[in-house]
C-alpha cells in the first residue's frame, strides 16, 4: 500500500492525537490517586516498607477480589498504626476503604474483598501514630471488571 | 429486599492478652451508584459506609468504606483481649440505619 503525502500526514497527526489523549487519561487517574495519597499522608509521598499488601496476581472476577494488608508495628498505646488506606488506581473513583486501628487491635492486619473495574494497581498506605507513612503496591490482572455498565 | 443480616465469627474463649481474629460479614448489595438499570437510568448509590467494632465500649477497629468494596462486605481483623467482655459490631448504611450485633468472649 502506498500513501500519498497528505494521507501520511493525516495518519501521523491522528496517531499523535490518540497517543496524547490516551496518555492524559492514564495521567488523570494516576494524579487523582496521588492526590488521595497525599491528602492521607499530609503532603509527603510515603516510603516503601513496613506495610505489605496481598492480592491475587490474576482475579477472574473483578467483583470480589480478596485483599489483605498487614503492617509491621508493635501496636502499643504510644506506637501503633493509626489507619491504612486502600486505593485502586483504575476504578472510576480510586478510594476503596480506610481501616482505622487502635492499640486494642493487637495487630495491624485486616482483610476484605473489593471491586476492581479493570487490570490495575492496588495501593495500600499506612499511617503510623507518629505521622510517618508507608506504602505498598500490587498489580492485579482482572478478567471480568467489577463495576457494572 | 431482605434486611441486611450480619454474621460474625468470634472465638468463645481466649487466654489473657491473646490476639484473636474476628471475621464479619453482612448481607448487603453495596450498590455502587455506577450501574444502570434496563432503561439506562443510574441506580442510586446505597452502601454500608462505616463499620465499627467495640470491645466493652472501647473502639477496637473501624473502617470507612467506599463503593469499591464488594457486595456483602467481608472484614477480617484482630483484637487483643485482656478481660472477658462483649464485642459490639455496628454497620452504618447510607440511608442512616445502623445494623448491630453482639458477641461475648470469655477470657480465662
Amino acid at each position: 500500500m502506498s500513501l500519498t503525502r497528505r494521507e501520511a500526514l493525516g495518519l501521523t497527526a491522528g496517531a499523535a492525537a490518540f497517543i496524547t489523549f490516551g496518555g492524559q487519561l492514564a495521567h488523570a487517574a494516576a494524579a487523582e490517586t496521588e492526590e488521595a495519597i497525599k491528602a492521607f499522608s499530609g503532603g509527603a509521598m510515603p516510603e516503601s516498607g513496613k506495610i505489605s499488601l496481598e492480592a491475587p496476581e490474576i482475579a477472574e472476577n473483578g467483583n470480589t477480589v480478596p485483599v489483605s494488608v498487614s503492617v509491621d508495628s508493635p501496636m502499643t498505646a504510644d506506637n501503633y498504626v493509626e489507619s491504612v488506606l486502600i486505593l485502586a488506581e483504575g476504578n472510576p473513583s480510586p478510594a476503596v476503604a480506610t481501616f482505622h486501628f487502635t492499640a486494642m487491635s493487637g495487630e495491624a492486619a485486616a482483610k476484605t474483598r473489593i471491586r476492581l473495574a479493570k487490570t490495575q494497581n492496588v495501593i495500600a498506605v499506612a499511617k503510623m501514630s507518629d505521622g510517618t507513612t508507608f506504602m505498598d503496591k500490587k498489580e492485579v490482572k482482572v478478567t471480568i471488571g467489577g463495576c457494572g455498565g | 429486599m431482605a434486611a441486611p443480616k450480619p454474621r460474625v465469627k468470634v472465638p468463645k474463649k481466649a487466654s489473657k492478652g491473646e490476639v484473636v481474629t474476628l471475621k464479619t460479614l453482612i448481607s448487603h448489595p453495596m450498590e455502587s451508584g455506577q450501574r444502570k438499570d434496563k432503561q439506562g437510568n443510574p441506580i442510586p448509590r446505597k452502601i454500608i459506609n462505616k463499620f465499627t467494632c467495640e470491645y466493652n465500649g472501647q473502639v477496637v477497629f473501624s473502617c470507612d468504606m467506599d463503593p469499591a468494596v464488594s457486595a456483602n462486605p467481608y472484614l477480617e481483623f484482630t483484637a487483643k483481649v485482656e478481660d472477658s467482655g462483649t464485642f459490639k459490631f455496628t454497620w452504618v448504611d447510607d440511608d442512616g440505619s445502623a445494623y448491630t450485633t453482639e458477641k461475648k468472649l470469655a477470657v480465662e
